[in-house]
């Protein structure tokens, strides 16, 4: 493991964030590598696999508020791919390495530095716990 | 079309534990549509596999193919370079689609990923549900179009039961329709429900013999 | 040596069937004391078939025994268990045995028992199975082969007359009619007049068959509760249920014997039925105590 975060961040909420959050000069984990996607809903559970195959700690997927997403629905079906994948791991037995869905709006950069700061405060805990 | 789902972890993972290199073969076809064997889950397992034995530091290395149908040996055929470099397939196909993928590579193990379930239809999304025993004597002109024989837990042909639940449901499930209420309430609506009260002699359960062999007319 | 069911079935008003539970096990004495207590109280014992799909000591054994210790019994054959050549070579066997009475049911599925991942076979339903005994009657098997030696089954079978939606049921009860029975034994019945409306459906269709309702105790509010929710085709209405509630702690196997005895006089002097079928599971050794109370001994 490599101790990543992967965000992937949705271009109409949590990517504007992070950058404002960037731009604001705040704190956030420097183990989170931001991926930009047009969507959350385009993150596949293939694609949150990988990351944690590759080495990844966690996984974040960052979509829009629940009714402001630019695609309508993407942030639904992200969250029930983000529990999917939940599944999938646990079927494997694999815990600790945490998969999370926040939802952001554009203009919410400390909302951002929040999901980053609670996803590393969870690696942490479960490591703990282990 | 075929519904199949995929088998528990544990076991899928425990074909696997004598392998260091297999080949995870889908099909494209019925059980692309049911979510059980497609170019997706065949990704999603593979990817389960390896996380699973990397995290009991024995990793594996797998090889990920989908061919259109792997109940035929020409499109199976095309996996002969991939097969020839795993020292086993396990397979995402129907019941058919192993047999096929073991009969053309004889000298490979190959182990089923999914369980073969029943022949039936979506009823909702990510719900599939039977309707088709495949029985070779089809009874759907006497029913209304709704087969008794794999919708009716007992499989009669004269009516229900003495257990119908309230409503119409199954004795044995409240959450399954009586398949006899449902023909009633579609041949009352066609006003034909003199086709329920006809006496049907016993089923001839041998109208395919195993195995079933069905042989197409020359044109 | 007791009266032919279906003589009894003919010349006597009112008929009363009860049932002998087999045991799981070999040792056969429980059910030998039951037969020996009621055999002589009632017209005919009932063995049921591997009751709710648990395996037990065989309906066709019990049948055997009840002949052998001067009882009439009643075979119950259901379809889950056996194909039809298993069928009709057991049926072969028990005519050869004195066994002349037949119910014929569909049978409980596999599911509820306690062989659950045991093959469901139901190679036939009941109505085929009725047909079936009508032509081992005529001498002839299901292949149309001659049978050396005849035999003459007086055929029963069961219905539900509480069934929700009750019209599907009757068009099965109307297959069965048109088949060809003697006797039809009801599911447990508490609201009489659905047991009137039944009997009338069925006279319209048949003046000789006789109806006997069936009886089964209720015990206590649980029990009905239980009944209620998880029996298809019950329905325990709630005065009785009330009933039930007040009586004494202590006392619900008396009153529910109370109200069956009470359900038993009024079907018999309404002449709501021909008779009734007495169904009290685990407590065979009870049931003469309903039959004196409802004035049949």
């Amino acid at each position: 493991m490599n101790g990543r975060i992967i965000a992937f961040c949705c271009e109409h909420s949590a990517y504007p964030a992070a950058d404002l959050a960037g731009k604001l000069g705040l704190h956030y984990p420097e183990t989170l590598r931001i991926i930009r996607v047009p969507c959350a809903g385009r993150v596949d559970v293939i694609h949150m696999l990988r990351a944690l195959e590759k080495g990844a700690s966690a996984v974040l997927v960052l979509g829009c508020e629940d009714g402001a997403c630019h695609h309508i629905t993407g942030n639904i079906r992200a969250r029930e791919r983000v529990k999917h994948c939940d599944m999938l791991l646990r079927e494997i037995g694999i815990d600790g390495r945490p998969v999370v869905m926040f939802n952001l709006s554009p203009n919410a950069p400390h909302k951002f530095v929040k999901a980053a700061n609670e996803i590393t405060k969870i690696i942490k805990e479960s490591r703990e716990a282990r | 079309m075929i519904i199949a789902e995929r088998k528990p972890m544990e076991e899928i993972k425990q074909a696997m534990a004598l392998y260091k290199k297999v080949l995870v073969a889908g099909c494209g076809t019925c059980v692309t549509v049911c979510w059980a064997g497609g170019e997706k889950e065949v990704g999603i397992l593979a990817s389960q596999l390896r996380l699973a034995r990397s995290a009991e530091g024995n990793e594996i290395v797998t090889l990920e193919a989908t061919v259109e149908r792997q109940c035929e040996k020409e499109m199976v055929a095309e996996l002969e370079d991939k097969v020839a470099e795993v020292e086993a397939v396990l397979s995402l196909a129907c019941g058919s689609g192993v047999q096929v993928m073991a009969e053309l590579f004889e000298d490979k193990p190959v182990f089923p990923a999914v369980n073969t379930t029943f022949i039936g239809m979506p009823q909702k999304e990510g719900l599939w549900v039977e309707m088709c025993g495949a029985c070779g004597d089809c009874f759907l002109d006497r029913t209304g179009g709704i087969c008794p024989m794999v919708r009716c837990a007992k499989g009669l042909l004269n009516g229900p039961c003495g257990g119908t639940r309230k409503g119409g449901k199954c004795e044995i499930d409240p959450d399954k329709d009586c398949a006899w209420v449902l023909v009633y309430r579609r041949l009352e609506k066609q006003g034909r429900l003199d086709l329920m009260r006809q006496y049907y002699t016993p089923k001839n359960f041998r109208a395919v013999k195993r195995p079933g062999r069905v042989q197409a007319a020359k044109a | 040596m007791a009266t032919p069911f279906r003589e009894i079935l003919r010349t006597k008003s009112f008929v009363v069937t009860t049932e002998v539970g087999p045991d799981k096990g070999s040792n056969v004495s429980k059910a030998i004391e039951h037969i020996g207590l009621l055999k002589d109280k009632v017209d005919g014992l009932n063995v049921t078939d591997n009751q709710s799909s648990v395996m037990r000591y065989p309906s066709l054994g019990t049948c055997l025994l009840i002949k052998e210790h001067g009882g009439e019994p009643v075979l119950q054959v259901t379809c889950r268990d056996r194909n039809r050549l298993a069928i009709q070579a057991d049926l072969l066997f028990a005519y050869s045995r004195g066994i002349s009475n037949v119910l014929c049911l569909t049978g409980d599925s596999i599911d509820v028992g306690d062989h659950k991942e045991a093959k469901q076979v139901f190679d036939l339903d009941s109505v085929q199975l009725i047909h079936l005994v009508h032509t081992l009657n005529s001498g002839k098997d299901m292949a149309g082969n001659e049978l050396s030696g005849g035999i003459d089954f007086c055929i029963g079978t069961s219905a539900s007359p509480s069934s929700d939606p009750l019209e599907p049921q009757l068009i099965k009860v109307e297959k069965k009619l048109k088949a060809g029975v003697s006797f039809i034994q009801t599911q447990a019945v508490y609201e009489l007049d659905e047991l009137k409306r039944f009997a009338e459906f069925v006279r319209k269709m048949d003046e000789e068959v006789k109806i006997l309702a069936g009886i089964v105790p209720v015990i206590g509010v649980k029990m009905a509760a239980y009944m209620n929710e998880n029996v298809p085709g019950i329905f325990i209405p709630q005065r009785l249920i009330d009933e039930l509630a007040e009586a004494p702690k202590g006392t619900g196997v008396s009153k529910g014997i109370e109200i069956s005895a009470r359900m038993i006089r009024q079907l018999k002097e309404e002449r709501i039925c021909d008779g009734v079928h007495i169904m009290f599971i685990g407590r065979e050794e009870r049931v003469p105590e309903i039959l004196e109370a409802a004035g049949l001994l």
